[in-house]
């Protein structure tokens, strides 16, 4: 068997004797009886050489696509090396949440800076240490705009599926009411929301861009929602957010969003990283982790969690969400991603995104896979397919290519900067 | 610790200092903002919020501990010192000017203490 | 040190992309942004050297002893790293068919059969991406049950008051009521006290066991026992199940379920705060609510179950009931030193963790937390302080089965010279830390006056 103790067999039986006992069972002498384990049933341990090949044999009969058009939450970008290089430094990656302040400046200086990079990319006042990932930002934003008389959340249909099935799993916990908004041709139907606005209402939520790729009239949805008392709520993506209209800009009150992209490889799902920021004035109703800049005892600066009087710990039943961890090393990988790529670099991510797209969009359109929808997009659309869809991405899989996501009967595409002009001829090519 | 004997005080370690116009203003005690340590950050009652006798308004947070505010009195918030957002430490320093909040249409009539009763209260308390 | 903001050089970047073989598009102007993120502007040794500063600034069980009670910092291994890095399973895409990720689903499914069998539960998921994230899956499980048979008044969780914070956050978050169950002078739950508190609006109880003393509770069964007469559920907070794999299972107790800290237990890094997965199994009746409980995008944090099941595949049944038992020895021959000077309220029958009560020395001017600050000073973390909330002045200890018999006897007299030097003059843990990358720092200006973000 593999294991990782240290302590010899005699040191062990030296250990044992020291607390006058003579067998490891006699520690165990407070479980009762009756509830004593058999072995377990699963096979014993195995030497390290062994788990690598059997981990090895897992990882190697999934396909890795040399060339992916696939995204609708989950994008694939280019990670500079210097990304994977520091978060892997170990003590970034073995420690523990940094509850004590002087062993822990390290942690705490690069979440300070992620939460500044956060308030850069939103244009918000406030940003917390992270949460688990985009959906449940989405859920956490929405349960903290509630307030005495306003709890009803209004959420975009164009929101990410699984963004949606969240905040419905966090709203139905607390009891409290939620609404979709209609999409019209593929983007939330505004008209229908200043319909849906009333009193009763906290919040509103909308992706930008959406679900669809199409980008959202953000700043007239955050009017309608503030002429009705509710907050708006941005979910964004962050390398659209280099060149779209911040949250900040568009009078959004939060925003959150999926941090994958930062920086993160596609990992079957996760982990990724849920950012969130907020306004000064909602600040102090965030959950999770926030890091603040204060002095230490001879007056030089210093960083220490702060404002934990809302969290679980201190006010235990009354806290407004249990979260009591962040994604701190994913939050570490997105800031040293938007690090390395510079204001210039994270706009020209993104504007290579939408030059591909765009140009994927066009030849797929002249092969007979039309626009769904006409409104203006980033780096994804929803086309038709001219013939049957899952014979056509077999076809393409078969090639090395993952393509688009089937959407009742119609394709999701996507494109970001790795996919080159030879790709999209390629893809256009097979698929014709 | 000072004990002020212009005002009356609850068992649960607010002043009230009433007006001429029958609405009082409530404030935490030196002996509260002593137990609590250095109060961060007060979270204060609505305007317009009707309450009751012994109902929890608020809350004023130190660094590690959060403590409910409880209205002494039954009646209407009609007033909450907003300077106490940013200025949350003069709870700690003036605690009997840093009043909280001003409670009006007083309803019947609570049991509030003299200075010396909250004197011997808090002596009984440690 | 300086901060990336403040040693940025407008025009200094990295070169990483081609240039774009494709024409621009030009947006709309009514959705451009105007005001360009203010990121900073780098070279690459510009972050490789800030970074490499930062990490000697932070103290990770790589650098040394972590005994942080109810965290479980064992030692991270490092084929476990090496596995989640393998391109099959990190460049995968979540929305992969199935045909092409069978490795991938074979990976989770194996996970879960095996935390399954640890647990002596049925079924499980992997969604959950923390421990309070699990608590919060589990008692929705409960919540949908007692919907499912109607029986909609059952609106209250009760928890011990030895509880981690997160359960009655999570009660709340899931619209119950909390009733706190007080604990004996033995550190359990006063059974007594338990059964006035059960009542037909009893929706569950959330217990740790062992609990967040370090001690099995005795009457388990007797609790477990009450509980489902009245017509409740058992939650487990797995968060000391560290203690007892391969000895008991939550499942053969009567807990119908539990969330496993995979970044606890089975050996996954804590990254300075995430990412982890909390998670949740259960008995067959509550499998069907846990198919469409949906908590997070796509399936959880793979990567993490990867390292996980390569921790579970190498210690396997032996080992993992060996990393149990070698735990709870060290958490008891640690005591057995530290005992010489510190007092243990509740320590007779502890198992992989323990708590110290600092209450007769505080008296005398030594606290939990000069403790604390002197550990810093002598290149030790700090156990958890101030907690479990039924104990004063608390230092909860968890040494874990990673450390060798030299660390705990090196560390023990440690702790014993920090005592004996703070109780001679108390002054000296007032002061410390002193050789640590700060001294204290000010965390009531912090809070009043919050500076969360970098200003320039």
């Amino acid at each position: 068997m593999g294991n990782y103790l240290p302590s010899t067999d005699a040191q062990q039986r030296e250990m044992l004797a020291a607390l006058g006992l003579s067998e490891k069972e006699e520690l165990f002498s407070s479980v009762p009886r009756a509830l004593r384990a058999g072995a377990l049933d699963m096979p014993n341990g195995k030497p390290e050489f062994e788990v690598l090949r059997e981990m090895e044999r897992l990882a190697a009969q999934n396909t890795v696509f040399p060339s992916v058009f696939r995204g609708a939450g989950a994008y694939r970008h280019y990670i500079p090396a210097i990304v994977k290089s520091v978060t892997s430094k170990e003590s970034f990656v073995t420690a523990y949440t940094p509850y004590q302040a002087e062993l822990s400046q390290g942690v705490l200086q690069s979440i300070f800076e992620y939460q500044t990079m956060i308030c850069e990319l939103t244009g918000l006042a406030a940003a917390n240490a992270s949460v688990y990932d985009g959906a449940t930002a989405a859920a956490e934003a929405a349960a903290l705009c509630r307030e005495r008389g306003r709890t009803k959340t209004l959420l975009s249909a164009g929101a990410h599926p699984d963004v949606i099935a969240v905040v419905q799993t966090y709203c139905y916990a607390s009891g409290h009411a939620l609404e979709l908004i209609p999409l019209r041709d593929g983007a939330t139907d505004l008209d229908a929301l200043a319909g849906m606005i009333d009193g009763t209402v906290s919040a509103v939520y909308m992706q930008q861009p959406n679900y669809f790729g199409l980008i959202e009239d953000c700043a007239r949805a955050a009017q309608v929602a503030h002429a009705g008392g509710a907050k708006f709520i941005m979910g964004v993506n962050p390398i659209a957010a280099a060149i779209l209209k911040s949250p900040g800009e568009c009078g959004a009150d939060i925003a959150v969003g999926e941090g994958q992209p930062l920086g993160m490889p596609l990992s079957f799902g996760g982990p990724y990283l849920g950012f969130m920021a907020s306004t000064t004035a909602l600040m102090r109703k965030l959950p999770g982790r926030i890091v603040g800049q204060t002095v230490d005892a001879d007056g030089r600066c210093a960083f220490t969690l702060t404002l934990q009087a809302r969290e679980q710990h201190i006010r235990r039943e009354k806290a407004a969400s249990n979260i009591c961890s962040n994604q701190a090393l994913c939050a570490m990988t997105a800031a040293v991603y938007l690090a390395a790529m510079g204001p210039q670099g994270l706009k020209e991510v993104a504007e290579q995104c939408m030059a591909k797209a765009h140009y994927l969009a066009e030849r797929l359109d002249a092969i007979g896979f039309h626009r769904v929808h006409c409104g203006a997009f980033f780096h994804e659309f929803l086309t038709t397919c001219p013939g049957n869809v899952a014979v056509i991405l077999k076809a393409l899989e078969a090639r090395g290519i993952l393509g688009g996501l089937e959407i009742e009967g119609n394709i999701l595409w996507c494109a970001t900067e790795m996919n080159s002009k030879e790709e999209i001829d390629r893809l256009v090519e097979v698929l014709g | 610790m000072q004990t002020p004997n212009e005002l009356l005080y609850a068992a649960s370690h607010e002043w009230i200092l009433f007006a001429d116009d029958g609405s009082a203003k409530v404030g935490l005690t030196d002996f509260a903002q002593h137990a609590l340590g250095d109060i961060v950050f007060v979270n204060l009652p609505e305007v317009g919020t009707r309450v009751a006798v012994g109902e929890s308004v608020g809350d004023v947070e130190s660094v590690k501990a959060v403590s409910d505010i409880y209205s002494p009195l039954a009646g209407v918030i009609v007033a909450v010192n907003e300077a106490l957002m940013d200025a949350p430490e003069s709870l700690n320093g003036d605690p009997y000017g840093a009043w909280l909040f001003e409670v009006g249409e007083i309803e019947g009539k609570a049991e509030l203490l003299s200075a010396v009763a909250y004197d011997a209260f808090c002596e009984e308390a440690k | 040190m300086k901060l990336l903001f403040e040693k940025s050089v407008q025009g200094r970047k990295l070169g990483l992309l081609p240039v774009c073989d494709l024409p621009k598009v030009e947006l709309d102007d009514c959705y451009v942004r105007n005001q360009a993120p203010r990121l900073p502007e780098l070279s690459e040794s510009d972050l490789s050297r800030h970074y490499s500063e930062l990490e000697r600034r932070t103290h990770g069980v790589n650098n040394g002893f972590y005994p942080l009670g109810s965290c479980t910092m064992k030692y991270n291994p490092a084929v476990n790293e090496q596995v989640a890095r393998l391109a099959g399973f990190a460049d995968i895409h979540p929305l992969q068919s199935a045909d092409t990720v069978p490795g991938a689903l074979e990976a989770l499914r194996l996970a879960e059969t095996m935390l399954a069998e640890v647990s002596g539960m049925d079924a499980v998921t992997l969604q959950p991406a923390a421990g309070a994230h699990g608590e919060f899956t589990g008692l929705l499980l409960i919540k949908k049950h007692h919907e499912s048979r109607g029986d909609t008044g059952r609106n209250v969780i009760l928890v011990p008051d030895s509880a981690h914070g997160t359960n009655p956050a999570t009660a709340a978050m899931c619209g119950m009521r909390v009733a706190h169950i007080p604990s004996g002078a033995d550190g359990c739950v006063d059974i007594g006290k338990l059964r006035a508190a059960v009542g037909a609006d009893t929706a569950g109880i959330m217990l740790t066991n062992p609990n967040t003393l370090g001690i099995f509770e005795k009457d388990i069964a007797e609790i477990l026992e009450i509980i489902h007469a009245a017509g409740a559920l058992a939650y487990c907070d797995g968060a000391n199940l560290n203690a007892i794999m391969g000895i008991a299972r939550p499942g053969d107790m009567g807990f119908d379920c539990i969330h496993m800290n995979l970044h606890k237990t089975f050996s996954t890094p804590h990254g300075g705060g995430g990412p982890g997965v909390g998670a949740v199994a259960c008995k067959a009746f509550l499998g069907e609510f846990l198919q469409d409980t949906r908590v997070k995008a796509f399936h959880g944090n793979f990567l993490v179950v990867i390292r996980a099941l390569a921790y579970m595949l190498t210690l396997g049944a032996d080992g993992l009931r060996a990393a149990s038992e070698t735990a709870v020895l060290n958490a008891n021959y640690f005591k057995k030193l530290l005992a010489e000077r510190y007092t243990v309220p509740h320590g007779e029958n502890c198992l992989h963790e323990f708590v110290i009560s600092m209450e007769k020395e505080a008296a005398q001017g030594v606290t939990a937390l000069d403790i604390a600050k002197l550990l810093i000073d002598r290149g030790i973390h700090p156990p958890t302080i101030y907690f479990p909330l039924i104990v004063r002045e608390a230092l909860m200890v968890e040494p874990t089965e990673t450390e060798s018999r030299e660390t705990l006897d090196e560390a023990a007299r440690v702790f014993i010279e920090i005592y004996d030097a703070a109780m001679a003059d108390p002054v000296l843990g007032k002061v410390a830390p002193q050789n640590a990358a700060i001294r204290r720092p000010d965390e009531v200006a912090a809070a009043r006056s919050p500076v969360v973000r970098y200003t320039w």
